[in-house]
């Protein structure tokens, strides 16, 4: 398989561009061949990544794998460095996978105005853009990467979104442009400041970058240097206060656009500080840390708070992700290994959880027509499979231990007792006890949520509607999200077996810059 | 058995995701599959018990659940004599419960959703009582939780039920902050571990400080409070009684409520070491058990309902569990779950009885005179409420007693006047309960019958149980149960010990920041960790059996007495069990006597004065019992209806108009000043070439895509562009 080595990361990669460009040069109204290439070419993504995880080496999960070193643009020594380690690997086959459940879902029923062609060729250009991210280890091909995502995204919710689109994916692509116009400017610092000890060159690498002594920068710099890739990153997660792009993009973009936005691309953000800014930066990450623990905890509170006031069921969901990625936050600052750990497996849980919560919502919405919680109800009696399906993603979504999302919290909020040593305990320990505080309000907002819309007597004017209960594109794209949340949750050994010694890798190198004790 | 522990909720589990899958294609008859597993698990925890009164050598089993950075997380089983009793409780209530639910339920619009959720119910129980280590008890306890709320809330057609299902599951979260944050804290400082018996000891050695013990043991109190429905946090519990009568006799009498109490008894070592349990004084533990009991106890004379009397009744024998627990007499406690179970049980089960006799009603006021017409009901019911009175020589009376001579003993009077006030209050509600159902005139329109067979068999197994039980304990019977089931702990002296030798856990600690902050502390005289020998690997040797452990280790009660030890010596600590007492004994009969009278004089013969209750005092009081101490108002309308309400809508408020406000203004500000004056000036020259090709891509895709605003975002894109690659030549220019 010595070839697979070479081309196993670059085919997953680029399969879905392929298939895109094919997608497109058939010929409009063949519908069904269109959706069969599309399906095809994600299932072949899929089944690449899968060869991936069978082909990874799990006594090393630390170790880059499938490492791809060649030149690129030597103007600016540039380089076509891809490899996945522990925490790319789970995030890339969740990329993997969410495409093809996306395409499965949408099978029969595209948003209007329908045109499958551009919807599906579109969903293959994000795919690459997310799997690029995810396997780029040179900041260039990291940013374009993180960045092809960005248009796609922007037609997915300006062309299929609601009442209210054109505001809304301004609104998302400004916000992320601007967050990504300053860390492109970070990155450029790094760039200028490096020296890579074999060339003697600058460098774009993210490995070499993250090798003490290849960046030689003063304390302010770093601290400057890592705002930068805060907001670029922090935009995307969304963190608080940057978070008023995502409810405006969820609440307008179509179904899957919702899905894939929730379930990958947010992590864009989270996995730019775990690769990108805590290994090269770790002295900007020990001064930031504090402030990003800080709006992590206030997302918490802040975000399910803003949950309790909505009335539209998407809008909920929305705001429950700027809570959610509050604990993943919260994990990254804490510097840990712990903190991390939870950190990746909240990534994951909260891709499968919210991805499957907004999936759920769209498929009430098409059934009822209307999101508003008020007028809906009795989703239990009219279609009592979705109804249990909702009720079990809004516990896992609570993070219910033995489902998914408890894995993401608890070890978080754990984290947070005993940060890194460099950072003051008191200040985690106050963060610790809000974000646990944070977990009786989500309670809250989701049961309540589940009350309105799951419990109760079908309201008057659904009354004589044929309320459809899951239907086979549905159980196709759900069944395997639903079985990853309970075995996740049941045997988190899955995920934390993969992530942990690549965690640990990137927590003791910055606790040695740190000149701290690792944890 | 015991090493194959974890099939006992294994099966049960097994039969949840059977049923929920092919429930539909059972049909009633899913029943009998949820009977069968909980009849095997039965079994297996009766074999355990069997080998356990011979053994008793803990046995424990795990294996690696997850890890993160310096550790492996495990899960396992940790079977003594504690586990063993609970497993018995559980097994045997949930089977006659299933049973019993047969006929209860029959017809029911969710049969098969209720005996998926009794199953389930039944494997997070038993999956929560041989939990080894802090995290697969909090993973239970929350599913014991959900379970809770699904079936309070079976009958969600109707909104009261879902909210009361609601309040009992956000009630419980508000704990859970407590249990999550005390285990951290526990995991930290009993040396990176969530192991039950590591923490046990660690807190009893004296390695860790007391003021962190004292802050994680009152944070799992707040867990306590909200599962066992302990003043303030007790609320949900009266509510919870929405759901189907088994279910409340099942989770919210026997089983799931005491799982506070078991968390007490288990992790003893940090409640005994955390609230100084043995150096006399009164502490939180027990005045909040204290005071839950008279608490509880008053406001059941209000109730009507017949389940909501049972309801505060629970509450308050929840409080003389705790209590006793706060008072050192850990047997006592634990001895009164385990007779509580059966005899409230047997209560709520006769309840439901009750109510199948009559037009599904719960309402005393439409009940009366009918011990003629329901006989085995009526005796079942007398023997439970006889039992729960005190009155020898039934189950109740020497539980109880325990408590109040362990109160005595240990020296906590205000406990134990709390628990004789207590008593003479439950024998009163109760004989209230007792006069208006069963005697007098009929007040209602139904035509009560006896309840079929099958439901009164397990009713009459219970109320058989809740005679004989009581007896395990009783001075003549050799204080059995006392032997059977007790706490116990190695603990090695580490009070003053400097510099002390690290092993075990600590080992592990050492590589790292503890052995710094080990002997940084040693030297500001606390204590450097020290990990119990029985960790996992090492946990076969440490049950060598009680024989040879007792052949080594000197047995001790106290904390001082551990203090008193040569540094480093190892011991093993028990709590104090308190022997029958028969003046503690005859006061608290006389007591309960004097309670039934006082309800026989107001209830049965009616004698009270007709318009007490329009007088003050005794209207006032009234008035508070039945507003529930305007506890559930502070917490319904003021905090949980504020936080959803003005608070919520607040910070949506900020975020729609001033985070939100911002961000728009920015952009209007932009559009409005800024872009003219680029446009004319520059935009026209230099980037609409580009912006033109750009617009013909877009196009070129076959006029896939709406017009997009005249392309507004890819012009904001480039100059964005622009402006990084000129600010990056600034930087560039600079480093």
């Amino acid at each position: 398989m010595n070839w697979f080595d070479d081309w196993g990361i670059t085919l997953t990669v680029f399969i879905p561009i392929v298939g895109a460009i094919i997608v497109l040069l058939i010929p409009k109204g063949e519908e069904e061949t269109i959706k069969g290439v599309a399906l095809l070419t994600s299932l072949v993504t899929l089944g690449f990544a899968i060869g991936l995880m069978a082909e990874f080496d799990y006594d090393d999960t630390a170790k880059l794998q499938f490492d791809v070193n060649t030149s690129w643009i030597d103007v600016i020594n540039s380089r076509y460095h891809v490899a996945i380690d522990g925490i790319s690997l789970p995030l890339v086959l969740l990329s993997a996978l969410i495409i093809v459940l996306c395409i499965v879902y949408s099978w029969n029923h595209f948003p209007e105005p329908h045109n499958p062609k551009a919807l599906l060729a579109l969903m293959l250009v994000l795919e690459t853009g997310m799997i690029g991210t995810f396997v780029a280890q040179d900041l260039i091909l990291f940013f374009i990467f993180f960045e092809v995502v960005l248009l796609p995204m922007y037609f997915m919710i300006g062309v299929w979104g609601g009442k209210n689109r054109e505001y809304a994916s301004i609104k998302f692509f400004l916000f992320t442009l601007f967050g990504s116009a300053l860390m492109l400017l970070s990155f450029l610092a790094v760039y200028f400041s490096s020296k890579d000890p074999l060339t003697g060159q600058h460098t774009f690498d993210i490995v070499t970058l993250s090798t003490a002594g290849v960046l030689d920068v003063s304390k302010t710099a770093a601290v400057v240097m890592f705002g930068g890739m805060f907001l670029g990153f922090g935009i995307k997660v969304p963190m608080f206060p940057f978070h008023t792009w995502l409810p405006d993009a969820h609440t307008e973009a179509p179904t899957v656009g919702s899905v894939i936005l929730a379930a990958v691309l947010l992590k864009l953000g989270t996995y730019g500080f775990i690769r990108v800014a805590l290994p090269i930066l770790p002295e900007g990450a020990q001064e930031w840390a504090p402030y990003i623990g800080l709006l992590a905890v206030i997302g918490i509170i802040y975000g399910a708070l803003n949950c309790l006031a909505q009335k539209d069921v998407k809008r909920l969901i929305a705001f429950s992700s700027v809570a959610h990625m509050g604990f993943v936050m919260l994990g990254i600052a804490t510097l840990t290994s712990a903190g991390i750990n939870a950190a990746v497996f909240g990534m994951v849980a909260h891709g499968l959880i919210t991805g499957l919560l907004f999936f759920i919502a769209g498929s009430m919405q098409e059934r009822y027509h209307t999101r508003e919680m008020s007028r809906l109800g009795g989703l239990l009696i009219s279609a009592p499979k979705m109804g249990w399906i909702l009720g079990f993603t809004a516990m896992a979504s609570l993070g219910l231990p033995g489902l998914a999302g408890f894995w993401g919290e608890f070890p978080a909020i754990l984290a947070a007792y005993e940060p890194l040593s460099v950072l003051s305990e008191e200040t985690f320990r106050t963060y610790m006890v809000i974000a646990a505080v944070g977990t009786v309000l989500a309670a809250a907002y989701l049961l309540v949520m589940y009350q309105r819309v799951a419990m109760g007597e079908v309201p008057e004017e659904f009354k004589d509607e044929h309320i459809h209960d899951v239907h086979g594109p549905e159980w196709i794209a759900w069944a395997p999200m639903l079985i990853l949340i309970l075995a996740l949750g049941v045997f988190p050994k899955l995920l934390f077996g993969i992530t942990d010694d690549a965690v640990k890798h990137v927590t003791d190198g910055i606790a040695t810059a740190l000149n701290a004790t690792s944890k | 058995m015991a090493h194959w522990a974890f099939l006992i909720p294994l099966v049960p589990a097994a039969t949840y995701f059977v049923i929920l899958l092919f429930g539909k294609r059972f049909g009633e008859r899913c029943s009998y599959i949820g009977i069968g597993a909980l009849g095997a698990s039965w079994v297996m925890a009766a074999i355990n018990a069997y080998q356990w009164i011979d053994r008793r050598e803990i046995v424990r089993e795990s294996v690696e659940w997850a890890q993160w950075g310096s550790g492996s997380i495990r899960v396992g089983t940790h079977v003594d004599g504690l586990a063993t009793m609970m497993l018995v409780v559980v097994t045997s209530v949930s089977l006659l419960v299933h049973i019993y639910s047969l006929e209860y339920l029959r017809g029911d619009r969710r049969y098969t959703h209720y005996y998926a959720a009794l199953s389930l119910f039944s494997a997070s129980m038993l999956m929560l009582v041989i939990a080894d280590n802090t995290l697969a008890l909090l993973t239970s306890w929350e599913l014991v939780g959900l379970c809770s709320f699904m079936l309070i809330s079976h009958w969600w057609e109707d909104k009261d039920n879902s909210n009361a299902g609601l309040k009992a599951f956000i009630t419980n979260r508000v704990g859970d902050v407590g249990l999550i944050v005390g285990i951290i804290i526990l995991y930290f400082v009993a040396g990176k571990t969530f192991d039950i018996d590591t923490i046990n000891s660690a807190a009893l050695s004296g390695t860790i400080r007391h003021g962190t013990l004292l802050i994680a043991a009152c944070c799992l109190l707040a867990a306590v409070c909200s599962k066992s429905g302990q003043v303030p946090l007790h609320i949900w519990l009266p509510d919870a009684m929405a759901g189907p009568t088994p279910v409340s006799a099942l989770i919210h009498a026997a089983t799931m409520v005491v799982a506070g109490v078991y968390m007490v008894a288990r992790l003893y070592g940090v409640f005994f070491a955390g609230f100084s349990i043995g150096d006399g004084g009164m502490n939180l533990l027990a005045l909040v058990g204290g005071v839950t009991m008279v608490i509880g106890a008053s406001m059941a004379f209000v109730q009507n309902d017949i389940k909501r009397v049972l309801a505060y009744s629970t509450i308050s024998q929840l409080g003389y569990m705790v209590a006793a627990l706060g008072v050192g007499a850990w047997t006592g406690g634990v001895f009164h779950l385990f007779t509580h179970a059966f005899f409230k049980a047997c209560l709520f089960l006769g309840a439901g009885s009750l109510s199948h006799a009559c037009h599904h009603t719960f309402d005393m006021r439409e009940m009366g005179g009918l011990r003629k017409k329901m006989p085995t009901t009526f005796l079942t019911f007398t023997i439970g409420t006889l039992a729960l009175a005190g009155v020898p020589p039934l189950a109740g009376f020497w539980s109880k007693d325990e408590i109040l001579n362990g109160a005595r003993a240990n020296d906590f009077p205000i406990i134990m006047v709390l628990g004789f006030v207590a008593a003479i209050m439950t024998a009163a509600y109760m004989g209230r309960a007792l006069y208006l159902i069963f005697f007098g005139e009929y007040r209602g329109h139904a035509h009560p019958h006896e309840s079929p067979k099958v439901m009164m068999v397990p009713v009459t197994i219970l109320a058989g149980l809740a005679v004989v039980v009581g007896l395990l304990n009783a001075p003549f019977a050799d204080y059995r149960f006392g032997q059977w089931v007790k706490f116990e702990v190695e603990v090695e002296n580490l009070y003053g010990a400097e510099g002390a030798v690290a092993e075990g856990e600590a080992a592990a600690a050492a590589e790292g920041e503890h052995a710094a902050e080990g002997a940084a502390a040693a030297a500001e005289g606390e204590h450097a960790a020290e990990g119990e020998a029985g960790a996992e690997g090492e946990a076969a040797a440490e049950a060598e059996g009680e024989h040879a452990a007792e052949g080594e280790h000197v047995i001790v009660h106290s904390i001082a007495e551990i203090k008193e030890l040569a540094p480093g010596e190892t011991v093993l600590f028990e709590p104090e069990e308190h022997k029958f007492n028969i003046g503690v004994a005859g006061s608290s009969v006389a007591i309960g006597l004097v309670g039934l009278l006082i309800a026989t004089w107001i209830y049965l013969l009616r004698k009270a004065p007709k318009n007490l209750l329009l007088v003050n005092p005794f209207r006032a009081l009234h008035t508070l019992l039945v507003q529930k101490y305007y506890l559930d108002k502070l917490a319904v309308d003021g905090i949980a209806k504020g936080t959803a309400g003005p608070v919520a809508d607040g910070s949506y408020w900020v975020n729609q108009k001033i985070i939100d406000g911002a961000v728009n203004g920015v952009g209007v500000t932009t559009k409005k000043y800024l872009a003219p004056f680029a446009y004319e000036q520059l935009d026209q020259f230099v980037v609409d070439g580009l912006y033109n090709g750009l617009g013909e891509t877009t196009k070129g895709l076959g006029g896939a895509f709406r017009k997009l605003q005249n392309g507004r975002i890819q012009r904001y894109g480039l100059w964005l562009f622009f402006a990084v690659a000129i600010l990056a030549l600034v930087v560039a220019l600079l480093a």
